[in-house]
């Protein structure tokens, strides 16, 4: 499935919630669900340090393809990331580099990727293209 | 504006005189708890603003012309509004910076260079605010002085002993907040003034959090510098003052240079103009300066007593509330404190706890409060607080309690 099929996919999911509070039960409950990085992942050299959360990412390149874990203290950032990994994950470098997020603007979320909100995941985002540049020149 | 006479406390009269109170977010009416990063301002201060740029503007200090001399009259007018609401001595003993930040720089600089060299030392306190950190580390590092933090115990508040015990013939400069900004700390600063001023070392206070909820008097306390923000006392922002004795702003060297500051230039010599301008380089946030006095004469008809009582009121239902709250812990239990709370919830993030309120109207601010050694002292990453102001009420806290619940029963 390409990244923006992924994307529809996501929209269809969060379209059927009426309210707000359904859509976070949602987040929520996906962010506790996901055992998403190795406890030896979570060291320093991956943390992106957020204002107000702090967010881990690892990646390795598979196959000619790029598979992102990654884990943060709070757990509307992590159901947030769980729904970036599973757009952007066992994708090509190419693809994740070219990849135009629309999914978060679709669902409602845009404001978890304001700057100013600091949780991190505006640099995760960041953090998961430059990995897949840099894996360009490997594959 | 609101009148208030005969010492009544009229909240629902007072939240009127501030239009962003009565707007809704995330379609419920909001609750403004997050006062301690910036009060709402009245409409007479919004008006004032409005007023400058419909009516007054021009530059200040320099032009022959009416308005000029009419938008100077207004800005200096405001210096001596607040010079009198503070209690100082002297006008020019007032200075226009851009903030608190702002002010603490300006006598790290100047004070730091004029004074400072190897080994002398500054003290601070482990709850301060970065912004009267940074300052001194940076000045500290250049001078070759060294930095001292006065410890605090578990209950937030500082340790006496260990302070009178640091303060020696190397010290140079005691520079410490009147009120903690994460734990609502309210600070013995006229007792530490006094033992300062037995060792003649000079006293700046950081008065961010001090000003929205009591009147200053810095003849009373004697300190030698008191910075605080228009922004956080109901006034516009970008506008901050800082006090200085005069003694003291006399023997400090200018902390920027440019117009306004300069007595006469040549290109082998500048000599200064005299106080306040000296320290008031380039043309200020006028404006801003002149919705100051706005915002002081809107203080000045507050019943402060009246204030005081009724934000002891919300701090102590607001607290007895939370207590009640399965796994709550509070950060900062001070004997003295002013209307902030800190607290964590365990099983919360508290940025989580921040998104979901928020979708509630309920803004309160989550994360380290720019307090990071505090964290570190508490052994926790941030806190949600809540910080109240004198037109919050216990309804307003009621609905919080209920949000903040519900939030955790989501997470959880």
């Amino acid at each position: 499935m390409s990244i923006n099929e992924r994307q529809e996919e996501v929209i269809e999911e969060f379209s059927m919630f009426d309210d707000w509070m359904d859509k976070y039960e949602h987040i929520i409950s996906l962010g506790k669900e996901l055992p998403l990085i190795n406890d030896a992942e979570k060291k320093d050299e991956n943390l992106i340090k957020g204002c107000q959360s702090r967010v881990w990412l690892a990646a390795d390149l598979k196959e000619g393809k790029v598979h992102f874990t990654a884990d943060s203290d709070a757990v509307i950032t992590k159901g947030i990331i769980s729904l970036m990994i599973r757009v952007l994950s066992d994708a090509t470098p190419a693809e994740i580099a070219e990849a135009d997020l629309f999914f978060v603007d679709e669902i409602g979320l845009k404001e978890h990727l304001s700057p100013t909100r600091s949780n991190g995941l505006v640099s995760m985002i960041k953090q998961m293209k430059m990995y897949a540049i840099a894996y360009q020149t490997k594959v | 504006m609101s009148t208030l006479v005969n010492h009544t406390f009229d909240v629902e009269k007072l939240r009127k005189d501030f239009p962003i109170l009565s707007r809704e977010v995330n379609g419920k009416p909001l609750i403004y708890f997050d006062n301690g990063a910036t009060a709402q301002k009245p409409q007479s201060v919004i008006d004032a603003v409005n007023r400058y740029y419909s009516y007054e503007n021009s530059n200040i200090h320099r032009g022959v012309h009416t308005l000029s001399q009419e938008a100077t009259s207004a800005y200096e007018e405001a210096r001596r509004k607040i010079q009198k609401y503070i209690g100082a001595q002297l006008s020019e003993e007032v200075l226009f910076t851009k903030g608190t930040t702002d002010g603490i720089n300006l006598v790290a600089q100047s004070f730091g260079k004029h004074f400072l060299k190897v080994g002398d030392e500054v003290v601070i306190s482990a709850m301060e605010h970065h912004s009267n950190i940074v300052p001194w580390q940076m000045i500290c590092e250049e001078k070759g002085a060294k930095l001292r933090i006065i410890p605090i115990d578990d209950q937030g508040d500082l340790i006496m002993d260990e302070f009178k015990q640091m303060l020696n013939s190397k010290t140079k400069l005691l520079s410490i907040t009147h009120i903690s900004n994460t734990l609502g700390t309210v600070n013995p600063v006229k007792e530490m003034i006094d033992l300062a001023h037995e060792k003649n070392v000079p006293v700046l206070i950081d008065g961010a959090q001090a000003v929205p909820h009591q009147k200053i008097d810095v003849r009373a306390l004697d300190c030698d510098f008191y910075a605080f923000s228009m922004h956080k006392m109901f006034g516009p922002t970008g506008v901050g003052i800082l006090y200085g004795k005069k003694e003291w702003l006399d023997q400090l060297p200018p902390y920027q240079g440019g117009g306004d500051m300069i007595k006469t230039v040549t290109f082998e010599k500048t000599t200064y103009n005299e106080l306040p301008h000296k320290f008031e380089a380039g043309t200020p946030n006028i404006a801003g300066g002149i919705a100051s006095a706005a915002a002081v004469d809107y203080l000045n008809e507050l019943d402060w007593e009246a204030v005081r009582a009724h934000e002891k009121e919300l701090l102590d239902y607001a607290s007895d509330q939370l207590k009640t709250i399965e796994g709550l812990r509070f950060i900062g239990e001070a004997k003295v404190k002013a209307s902030v709370i800190s607290f964590v919830v365990e099983g919360t993030h508290a940025y989580d706890l921040g998104v979901i309120m928020d979708k509630m109207g309920v803004a309160v601010r989550t994360g380290h409060h720019c307090t990071q050694p505090l964290m570190e002292r508490f052994g926790i990453l941030g806190t949600v607080r809540v910080s109240f102001a004198f037109y919050n009420t216990k309804a307003e806290i009621d609905t919080f309690i209920k949000a903040l619940n519900r939030a955790i029963k989501m997470l959880r």
